[in-house]
């Protein structure tokens, strides 16, 4: 830490930062407040009243209404997210595991392509992918958007797990081998019990990436295969009809508490693999 | 030579456990050939046909980049992503950098602060549009709060405003990134070499001017990090143009993802569609590769 | 237990790089305890990643009880290695370390806590067996590390400078544990370090190894007495042997290297050596004990009489520092000689055991009674260009 040590806790520059400090803790926190406040009442008063405006009657129609339309994709969403967030999380170790204890000629050069493949644009994957997903018979369905989460997904699990397990001295693989271990064998009872943290991270990492999109979503699903993220857009911006906001901001909550909770209990796993990924640029 | 015949009184299981991880490796290389680089080169022939609703292989050469560059639209897109883009890079770069210097100062519940500054990152930039969209309502929004407040006559309608709306985005975006931002420098400042500073404080310079000449030029790594990982955010930002704007008014708020979605998906123009996102690709290109070039070149040199 | 042999083992990286190691040849017997040593990046710790399996060799063989291994993955090669780095696997205590390796084996679960107990016992790590690594201290760990070894009762240990990360004391107290243990388990093994007072004191045989090449392969006796080149002699011995560069000089048929001291001068007879020898750069090589403070009663060895420059007391012994021939030279005397810096002493030299080397290529030069009879069978000696 650079502040000068021993100087008067109470000096005019440190109420300064403490106040910009707090100030930007209130405008990060505003948009939440706001539609936390607007969830709960009824449209008449959001019309009457203001942001911030305390609900005359705390309601909770809102929620109710928003539940009902965007129920069946809230489960879509967790259809979808769950088993890719398991399966890229294993590929993504194992791979981890050879890139950096079991190396061989080209596979340097494999994680040269999948690195710059983490900044791939998927814009232009999009059209080929869905092209392969209908050959294959899964457009429009969760099915189809788990497959296409596993396989973009692949990068950067796999960078995690290189990352972490290249700090790992390959003495501990070499007196395994000598113990008479297999590939296997050394993954599931030596490596593999050293890497909760990097799991945790990239569990959470990818939970929050993939419930989070809404690129795949909407162009891969349609109907009744749709995300949250995508039918919580199609809410919000449907034309039609009156604005019910209360609905809107209720609907935007659902969406987002999934990865709110996580991040609350699991937060620093989740800044972990943030600094993670930008570490390696 | 002998210990090729000595290779061969290798057991079964050997000869598996040396195939193994490369067995275990090529499910994924696989993918990644045909998945990455694969449909990237697809995508490419795909912009030099006149594929529409459907792929059609028919040769045009560069037609439908000529059509890209003739069409207003994918300026208007353009000009936003350079707009949005600078804007969004350069705020979100003061802010971050500039709360955590402030954090850096051992401040009482800096964790708790912290944890505030980043959970936007947590969210879906679908949420964080929708909530910024009913926050810059015109007429309902913060210039109805402020109003009510006392500032009478206060207006915010650039969310309507053609010329305006790309204010939002940025607004909206920097809300979610900075604290992003500000985690990474606050674990670079965490790693700066404390003998430097303490040099520069035995010489008399003030603790700004400390941060200014001495800490924050020797993160300069960070800094190339955190432009690359935000520019890469501003070029593939597309979840935030839907939820707010879906590109309006009319296109004014367009910018090339929801550009290459629209045409690609909405209105059958594959081959124009496969050209933009060619046009991305390179954008992005053109940003990755001096940078890894100078990486290396650094290393070359260390 | 069993033999070791290395027939003509070498070991490229790739096509165009230089060897790293080459044309490696030892043996050594059922019980044997060799040692390999050598500066950093001479080979040795290839040279025993190789023996273990953990590297394939580019050409030659290796032979574990006359079976030619060199194709053969570790784990059938019967050996136990212990690392550096002790490698002991975090996540499991000390019990199931020790047990890994028997459990892959399929050992039967008896047999597995007898052995335990066995090595426990041994090594005195009993009140350790449920604790992690990460709670153990240095030397604990390093006794796990071998425990783990030595229930695996293999053909051949390998030890990777098992005592390199433990602090000075300790290293000690350990070295002589080594050598206990040795004398009681009569194992095979093979040792590397950098450290040539380990090489000294626990080796039954000693190979030097300098870039990939065996400088010389014998008894730490014959290597200190005898050595095959100029690497070996300077290598070896702390204080490190004295040495003089010059031309020999002939007269009457026989050679003499001349001393001057700035005061004096002294004649070194060595004998009658191949013609020619004056005409080339030689070096003289002498070990700071064989100089001594001459006797009153003269004994009929040259002696020389010159100026103490810098004298370092050590304890044990008392270092002088003379120049010679413009060299400066160590005299390793007795204690409770105390010469002032200035004063002159008399010193006395023994032709018998003076080594000589050739300037240019290092190698040392056929030379009177002190050279007895090389193990040809190991002794690579490297075209040592100059130092």
């Amino acid at each position: 830490m650079t502040s000068l040590a021993g100087k008067s806790a109470i000096s005019l520059s440190r109420i300064a930062i403490y106040a910009v400090l707090i100030f930007a803790v209130l405008l990060y926190l505003v948009p939440l407040v706001v539609m936390l406040l607007t969830s709960f009442k009824t449209p008449e008063d959001i019309s009457t009243g203001n942001l911030l405006s305390w609900p005359a009657v705390v309601t909770g129609i809102g929620w109710v209404k928003a539940w009902a339309t965007v129920d069946g994709y809230f489960w879509n969403s967790i259809k979808i997210t769950v088993p890719a967030v398991l399966v890229s999380t294993a590929i993504g170790a194992l791979n981890g595991y050879v890139l950096s204890m079991w190396r061989f000629r080209g596979s340097q050069l494999f994680f040269g392509l999948l690195l710059f493949g983490c900044f791939l644009p998927f814009q232009t994957v999009l059209l080929p992918a869905s092209f392969t997903l209908g050959k294959m018979g899964l457009a429009s369905t969760t099915t189809g958007l788990v497959f296409v989460h596993i396989v973009y997904g692949l990068a950067f699990t796999t960078l995690f797990f290189r990352n972490y397990y290249v700090s790992i001295p390959d003495a501990l693989v070499k007196a395994a081998r000598l113990d008479g271990a297999g590939f296997f064998t050394i993954f599931r009872m030596i490596i593999l019990p050293m890497s909760t943290p990097i799991i945790m991270v990239c569990l959470i990492w990818q939970f929050t990436q993939i419930w989070n999109d809404f690129l795949f979503g909407v162009v891969f699903s349609s109907g009744d295969s749709q995300p949250i993220t995508v039918a919580l857009n199609n809410l919000v911006n449907t034309s039609t009809g009156v604005k019910e906001y209360n609905v809107d901001m209720a609907a935007a909550m659902i969406a987002g508490l999934p990865t709110l909770l996580v991040y609350v209990v699991a937060g620093k796993y989740f800044v972990r693999g943030l600094t993670a990924g930008a570490v390696k640029g | 030579m002998s210990s090729v015949a000595a290779f061969s009184k290798a057991s079964p299981f050997d000869a598996l456990q040396r195939w193994l991880p490369k067995l275990v490796l090529a499910p994924s290389m696989f993918i990644v050939l045909v998945g990455f680089y694969g449909y990237i080169l697809w995508t490419f022939v795909l912009s030099f046909t006149n594929s529409t609703f459907l792929p059609t292989y028919k040769w045009v050469g560069l037609a439908q980049y000529a059509r890209l560059f003739d069409n207003d639209r994918w300026w208007v897109a353009s000009k936003n992503l350079a707009v949005f883009g600078g804007m969004f890079i350069a705020i979100t770069l003061v802010i971050g950098v500039t709360l955590a210097v402030f954090l850096d100062q051992r401040i009482r519940r800096e964790g708790f602060i912290r944890t505030i500054y980043l959970y936007p990152m947590a969210l879906s930039m679908i949420v964080t549009g929708t909530a910024w969209k009913w926050l810059l309502n015109p007429g309902m929004g913060l210039d109805k709060l402020l109003r009510d407040w006392g500032w009478e006559g206060f207006r915010l309608d650039w969310l309507i405003d053609p010329d305006r709306v790309v204010y939002c985005l940025v607004i909206a975006a920097v809300w979610q990134a900075s604290g992003f931002i500000m985690a990474m420098f606050l674990a670079g400042l965490r790693g700066v070499d404390q003998s430097i500073i303490r040099a520069a404080q035995i010489d008399g310079a003030s603790l700004p001017r400390i941060y200014w000449k001495v800490v924050l030029p020797s993160l300069r790594p960070v800094f190339f990090s955190a432009v690359m990982i935000l520019a890469h955010i501003a070029i593939k930002s597309f979840d935030l143009v839907a939820a707010m704007t879906a590109g309006g008014p009319g296109y004014s708020s367009d910018l090339p993802a929801m550009f290459m979605y629209s045409f690609t998906f909405s209105r059958g123009q594959m081959g124009v569609g496969s050209a933009s996102a060619i046009l991305m690709l390179g954008a992005i290109l053109a940003i990755i590769v001096p940078y890894l070039y100078s990486e290396l070149r650094a290393k070359r040199n260390d | 237990m069993a033999t070791l042999e290395l027939r003509n083992v070498n070991k490229t990286y790739g096509a165009g790089l230089p060897d790293t190691l080459k044309n490696i040849e030892l043996s050594i017997k059922d019980g044997e305890f060799l040692i390999l040593v050598g500066p950093s990046g001479c080979g040795k710790s290839t040279l025993m990643n190789c023996i273990a399996g953990l590297e394939n060799i580019t050409g030659g063989a290796i032979m574990i009880d006359d079976q030619d291994v060199s194709g053969m993955s570790p784990k059938d090669r019967d050996i136990a290695m212990v690392f550096q780095s002790y490698a002991l696997y975090p996540t499991m205590s000390v019990r199931e370390n020790i047990e890994f390796g028997l459990k892959i084996r399929k050992m039967a679960q008896s047999a597995i806590d007898e052995e335990v107990a066995r090595v426990a016992k041994l090594l005195q790590i009993e009140h350790l067996l449920n604790r992690k690594p990460g709670q153990l201290s240095g030397g604990q760990q390093q006794r796990v590390a071998m425990g783990r070894a030595l229930a695996r009762r293999p053909k051949i240990y390998l030890f990777d400078e098992p005592l390199s990360n433990l602090d000075a004391k300790l290293r000690v107290e350990m070295r002589t544990e080594m050598k206990l243990m040795h004398q009681r388990l009569k194992t095979t093994t093979v040792y590397v370090t950098h450290d040539q007072i380990e090489a000294m004191t626990l080796g039954d045989k000693v190979a030097v190894m300098k870039d990939g090449i065996i400088q010389q392969f014998g008894t730490p006796k014959q290597i200190y007495n005898d050595p095959a080149n100029l690497f070996v002699a300077s290598f070896i011995g702390s204080p490190p042997m004295n040495f003089i560069g010059l031309r020999l000089k002939r007269q009457d048929g026989r050679l003499m290297a001349v001393l001057d001291s700035g005061q004096a001068r002294c004649e070194l007879p060595l004998g009658v050596q191949d013609a020619g020898l004056e005409e080339r750069d030689v070096i003289v090589g002498i070990r700071p004990e064989q100089i001594m403070l001459a006797p009153h009663e003269a004994n009929g060895l040259p002696t020389l009489r010159a100026e103490v420059k810098v004298t370092e007391p050590t304890g044990p012994d008392t270092l002088v520092f003379v120049q010679l021939n413009d060299v400066k030279v160590c005299c390793r005397l007795a204690p409770d000689v105390a010469p002032q810096v200035g004063e002159s002493l008399n010193l006395q030299f023994d032709p018998a055991k003076v080594l000589l080397f050739d300037a240019q290529t290092g190698e040392r030069l056929g030379v009177g009674a002190a050279l007895s009879a090389q193990d040809s069978r190991g002794d690579n000696v490297a075209q040592f260009k100059g130092r």
